[in-house]
């Protein structure tokens, strides 16, 4: 092999920072390739994919607009990552506190938004929570992996949220089609800024940051959750509970990805059908890793990936491209960045010299 | 019961077992190394997709499931640079080679569509020759673990990787052929899928099979013959959500029971659930079989 | 580089079997072998005597091919040679043990042995060649047996089997004793010598003195990397070969000894019995003892017969049944998590430091937090006083002499003994009323080995009660008033350590445990008779 790793005695701050750059610059250049292999211009396609959603009046709104939902979950999931829970069920929490938030808003179109959306925002928490508890009892309790159950309950949770959308909650007024009716404007989130669909959930977001890089940094809790995942053992030495920090972590990403639920279809969307998510849950699991696992990095994080999904959506209409793009390319980004990720904790080397007088 | 019914039961699990065989045998012999590639739904799509453009383009289904295996394997081969080379982590570089995966297969197969191939050649019984080939690859594989010198070097490195490169073993090695090796087997999976089981290529085909395959390993406890156990019992719990959708109600002590068919079609992914509490609720004999290095990166010194 | 092996050459006679020349390793950090020569003779017991960290393992491994050197030369039998990796090695004649042994848990005696036969031919009939080389040599072994069922010394017998099953020139032994009861050490020197005389070399690697004084006929001695002497240890007493391992005149050990301690017991332990948590682990059977202030209790006996379970059951990451069943200061403390168990005085250091005492990733504030954050109060309103964490870091690195850079260096970054010490110190910093310590010089430098010896003394000194759990038996009686020896989870009556003898102790150590080697292996001889 012509390089090897050697290790470092320290863990690289350099690299800890630099590597998502390096990842994302790869990216691009890697984004090229497949666009001149795909019969592309590639400068031009890069141009419509990174650039031109930001250039429309609408278009810097927008970005923050996708972002709020993937940095809610961004966060809660890197909580629960740092301490080596593996929540990547985020969907089907997301997709619960859907339903609960839009069933509410459905019972009750005529309150006043005061007490609706309030209460609506309470109610995505409780979805995503109850949906997160599976996997909290049952590895607590049986032992049970989370990453496994925790995926198959999103199967069941799109199951669950057709089901409805085709049967009960169906829009008697709506053609057949698989959806709720629209909810009334008072279970609408407050847009923030005239002429743009930012809406209080964006705001949320960035306060879900800001508290979730408090409690990591500075708090006992957050103290616990690093130890937990770095030395389980260790943190069984100072006598931390890990049922109660596996319960923790669920129960903080399930409520952030419920509530991440609730604002977008009471805020973008505005109703409840089949297709609520263009896989939110899974793109904040790349949004935790590129952030860090720190919910600072993650708005970073979120802001990036909410512009693969503008850029994915830009690519389709002005280059003819099918939406799968997006995926494609945030699995490179993800993989480029594992990569580069090595160069924290070790350094690349040139080939060994050979052993004198061998 | 009609013995004509019977045996189209019986063909129909079969039919449905095998993808969840093909690609569980494969990654039992990935982890049984030490490696854990959460990455089966993706790998299982992209074997799926290339083995059904492979085949609308040459006619050749041969060629076809061989397309799949050299997809699938090459899948495989990314993720075994990141986690075995760069030493990434392997959870999240699983988690990212099914996102990668999903988005690769639909990419390509977007102009695939509502194209219909003729399917895998039946050789007997009214199956095709993968049927077949994944039940003697459980039989195989049991055999190599179990009693061949090459399969205990493979379940060494899996227990300790540190021991096995002190004595000599080249661990990163194995581990690169055990991973290419549960690939391969994961593109075969995806072939069955869109060549044997659908004839015809959709969007996220799979439908979280890759997972329950994963859960299968858990479920065997990492032996051979019980993921065929496994397999064909999920099989049958597949092949019946879809009988029961098919039948749109069934009668219970004679009186007819609607049952939303979304809540059927969750039935497997609720059975996977059961069935690893099940198995895992028995911590030591989790611990027991489990091989001690799964998931865990090594990097020989000097 | 010539001329160097050509002096080397001439103080042997014959050609020597491996002669190593200005091997050179460096690691991260550290020069691990800074220019070293070696040369064994063939038939001869030729030891490497050094301190924790001194090389000689680094040295083995490359011998051995397990690591590559970044220069020097080796010459096998004569010949330069690249050795290129373990089973190039064995195919020259070179087996190895290791220190800490190359086996697999889940598989058994047999698949173990086969793993380090490279040739297929080698592993033909393999069942009856064990059988035929345990018996030949004494050493009893069931092919059939999974590893994880076997004793320490079992374990190392497969590695000595696997070693002989190729027919070695040159046998390496790396710290081969650390893990035998006193009767065991006895039965591998008669192995060791049969093998020497029947013309196999043997290189023993060792901080031992008296061992290399009884088994071994030439030494080389290395320190911080470099070989610092050559001698024949038989001609040299115990404190001369000491000396020139540690390179500075030794201070006597000073015994903890002051007569009679008076006042009541801080720690008692009544009938613990405890289930291991652990897959292999062993399960605590009964144990009672008790520990007043000022005194020191040392808990002896071979790794893995319960001593990890024995500290997790005092620390509280494994509570007890009972109530009752561990006192800590006359609170009944058996159901109480770690955190309550400090917060009445008990204050622990485990053996294991990386990833168990410390996080590696982790600052040494941060550490320090870790477990002092309940009895130095570092944490307000469920936020983190960084401030006063760090301050306490920084005490504990000042009073302890730790080697880094300050609170904010990550533990990774420090060598062993300077991270024990700071370990040690975080305990001892919080002025416990019990102090649990489990192998606290195991892996650490002479100089950092006495600064924790003399702080656990002034601790006690201090009143508080202090166990010292430790396979050392030269630490437990440098330090202890009384020993207690604890072997298949049952710990013996603690003695007062002037009425206690090596011998006793050592059987004490093998007294449950002699036996289930011998056993099986008879019956093994016979069915492998039948199956003959």
């Amino acid at each position: 092999m012509l390089l090897r790793l050697e290790p470092r005695g320290q863990r690289s701050r350099l690299w800890t920072y630099a590597s998502p750059l390096l990842a994302l610059a790869l990216t691009v250049v890697t984004a090229a390739v497949i666009f001149a292999m795909l019969g592309k211009d590639p400068l031009q396609s890069l141009y419509v994919f990174l650039i031109s959603p930001l250039t429309s009046a609408t278009g810097l709104p927008e970005l923050f607009v996708k972002a709020a939902p993937l940095i809610l979950i961004g966060v809660g999931l890197s909580l629960g990552f740092r301490a080596n829970v593996w929540n990547i069920g985020a969907e089907g929490q997301y997709t619960l506190g859907a339903i609960f938030a839009g069933g509410l808003a459905l019972s009750y179109p005529e309150a006043p938004a005061i007490l609706l959306i309030p209460a609506m925002m309470l109610l995505g928490i409780l979805g995503g929570m109850t949906w997160a508890a599976i996997p909290a009892y049952l590895r607590t309790r049986w032992n049970a992996n989370e990453i496994l159950t925790s995926l198959m309950l999103t199967y069941v949770a799109q199951l669950l949220l057709i089901y409805l959308v085709t049967g009960p909650w169906r829009d008697p007024d709506g053609y057949g089609f698989p959806q709720t009716a629209l909810f009334s404007s008072s279970a609408t989130p407050p847009i923030l800024f005239e002429g743009t669909r930012v809406h209080l959930g964006v705001v949320v977001a960035f306060l879900a940051a800001i508290v979730g890089w408090i409690v990591l940094t500075r708090s006992v809790i957050g103290f616990q959750l690093r130890v937990l995942g770095q030395a389980p053992r260790a943190a069984r030495f100072a006598g931390f509970s890990q049922e109660r920090l596996v319960w923790l972590s669920l129960m903080v990403g399930g409520g952030l990805a419920g509530l991440a639920g609730m604002f977008e279809v009471a805020g973008p969307v505005g109703q409840l059908t089949p297709s609520i998510s263009p896989g939110y849950g899974f793109t904040a699991i790349i949004v935790a890793f590129l952030g860090r696992l720190h919910p600072i990095g993650v708005i970073f994080g979120g802001l990036i990936l909410a512009l693969s999904y503008l850029g994915g959506e830009a690519a389709q209409i002005d280059l003819g491209m099918p939406n799968a793009v997006t995926g494609i390319f945030q699995g490179i980004l993800l993989f480029f960045l594992l990569a580069c990720d090595v160069l924290i904790l070790y350094r690349l080397r040139g080939p060994r010299p050979l052993a004198g007088g061998a | 019961m009609d013995q004509a019914i019977i045996i189209s039961f019986v063909l129909s699990v079969m039919t449905a077992s095998t993808p969840l065989l093909l690609a569980a045998t494969g990654e039992l012999v990935t982890e049984k190394s030490g490696v854990l590639n959460l990455g089966v739904e993706g790998m299982m799509l992209v074997g799926a997709i290339v083995g059904f453009a492979t085949t609308v383009h040459t006619g050749s289904a041969l060629l076809g499931v061989l397309a799949a295996l050299l997809a699938g394997a090459a899948m495989a081969l990314i993720f075994a640079i990141l986690t075995l080379t760069f030493l990434a982590n392997q959870v999240a570089t699983g988690l990212a080679l099914t996102i990668f995966g999903t988005g690769l297969s639909a990419l390509v197969g977007a102009s695939y569509v509502g194209t219909a191939v003729e399917g895998l050649p039946k050789v007997l019984f009214g199956h095709d020759a993968l049927v077949y080939l994944s039940l003697i690859a459980v039989f195989a594989v049991a055999w190599f673990l179990r009693r061949s010198h090459r399969g205990l070097v493979l379940r060494a490195v899996g227990d300790s990787h540190d021991a096995a490169h002190a004595i000599g073993y080249p661990v990163v090695l194995i581990r690169y052929l055990a991973t290419l090796f549960g690939g391969a087997m994961c593109g075969l999976a995806g072939a069955y899928m869109s060549l044997a089981y659908a004839t015809s290529w959709a969007e996220n085909m799979t439908a979280g099979r890759g997972w329950i395959a994963l859960a299968l390993v858990v479920f065997a406890t990492w032996r051979p013959i019980w993921l065929l156990v496994g397999a064909y019992l999920f099989g049958g719990i597949m092949y019946g959500s879809l009988a029961i959708q098919a039948a749109g109600a069934i009668s219970l002590f004679g009186y007819p029971l609607v049952v939303p068919s979304q809540l059927v079609s969750a039935l497997p992914y609720v059975a996977t659930i059961a069935v690893l509490v099940a198995i895992s609720r028995d911590r030591a004999k989790i611990r027991m079989n489990a091989p001690a290095c799964l998931g865990r990166s090594f990097h020989a010194a000097g | 580089m010539t001329g160097q092996a050509e002096t080397i050459k001439a103080t042997g006679t014959a050609v020597p079997l491996l002669s190593l020349t200005g091997i050179v390793k460096q690691f991260p950090g550290t020069l691990a072998n800074d220019h070293v020569d070696l040369t064994v003779l063939p038939g001869e017991i030729h030891a490497l005597l050094g301190e924790n960290g001194a090389g000689k393992s680094t040295l083995v491994k490359i011998i051995y091919g397990v690591l590559k050197p970044d220069a020097g030369e080796i010459r096998w039998q004569g010949q330069p040679i690249v050795v290129q990796n373990p089973n190039h090695a064995r195919r020259l004649g070179i087996g190895m043990v290791f220190q800490h042994f190359s086996l697999f848990e889940a598989l058994t005696v047999a698949e173990n042995i086969a793993l380090g036969l490279t040739d297929a031919a080698d592993r033909k009939g393999l069942r009856a060649r064990i059988v035929e080389i345990a018996r030949s040599y004494g050493l009893h072994l069931d092919p059939d047996r999974a590893v994880h069922d076997l004793s320490v010394g079992e374990r190392q017998r497969i590695e000595i089997v696997r070693c002989l099953l190729q027919k070695p020139k040159l046998l390496i032994m790396d710290e081969p004793t650390s893990v035998l009861t006193p009767q065991e050490v006895e039965r591998l020197f008669e192995t060791l010598r049969r093998l020497a005389k029947e013309g196999c070399a043997i290189l023993y690697i060792s901080h031992k003195l008296e061992e290399i004084r009884a088994l071994c006929e030439r030494a080389t001695v290395m320190r911080f990397g470099k070989v610092v002497a050559h001698c024949d240890p038989r001609q040299e007493t115990a404190k001369r070969l000491a000396e020139m391992m540690i390179g500075t005149e030794l201070k006597a050990a000073s015994h903890h000894a002051r007569g009679e301690v008076n006042g009541g017991p801080r720690l008692e332990v009544r009938a613990l019995s405890l289930k291991s948590e652990q897959q292999f682990g062993t399960d605590l059977k009964d144990i009672s003892f008790a520990v007043k202030g000022g005194e020191i209790l040392g808990i002896g006996g071979i790794a893995g017969n319960g001593q990890a379970e024995l500290m997790a059951a005092l620390s509280g990451e494994m509570p007890a049944a009972a109530p009752d069943a561990i006192v800590i200061d006359g609170v009944a403390a058996g159901r109480l998590g770690p955190r309550e168990r400090r917060a009445l005085g008990g204050c622990f250091v485990p053996e294991e430091r990386n990833g168990h005492g410390a996080v590696r990733d982790m600052s040494l504030s941060e550490n320090a937090f870790l477990s002092g954050h309940v009895r130095r109060a570092l944490a307000r309103n469920g936020l983190i006083n960084s401030g006063k964490t760090a301050r306490f870091a920084d005490d504990v690195i000042r009073s302890f002499d730790v080697r880094t850079t300050g609170p904010s260096a990550e533990a990774r970054s420090l060598s062993g003994g300077n991270l024990q010490k700071f370990l040690v110190g975080r305990e001892v910093k919080q002025s416990p009323s019990v102090l649990v310590v489990c192998q606290p010089t195991w892996g650490v430098d002479a100089g950092a080995a006495a600064a924790i010896h003399q702080a656990l003394i002034d601790l006690a000194d201090n009143g508080t009660a202090v166990v010292v759990i430790s396979q050392d038996l030269d630490e437990i009686f440098a330090l202890a008033d009384r020993i207690a020896v604890i072997a298949e989870g049952r710990l013996s009556q603690a003695m007062p350590i002037g009425e206690a003898s090596i011998e006793q102790i050592g059987l004490l150590m093998g007294g449950t445990h002699g036996a289930p080697g011998e056993s099986p292996a008879a019956s093994v001889e016979g069915r492998d008779a039948a199956s003959a």
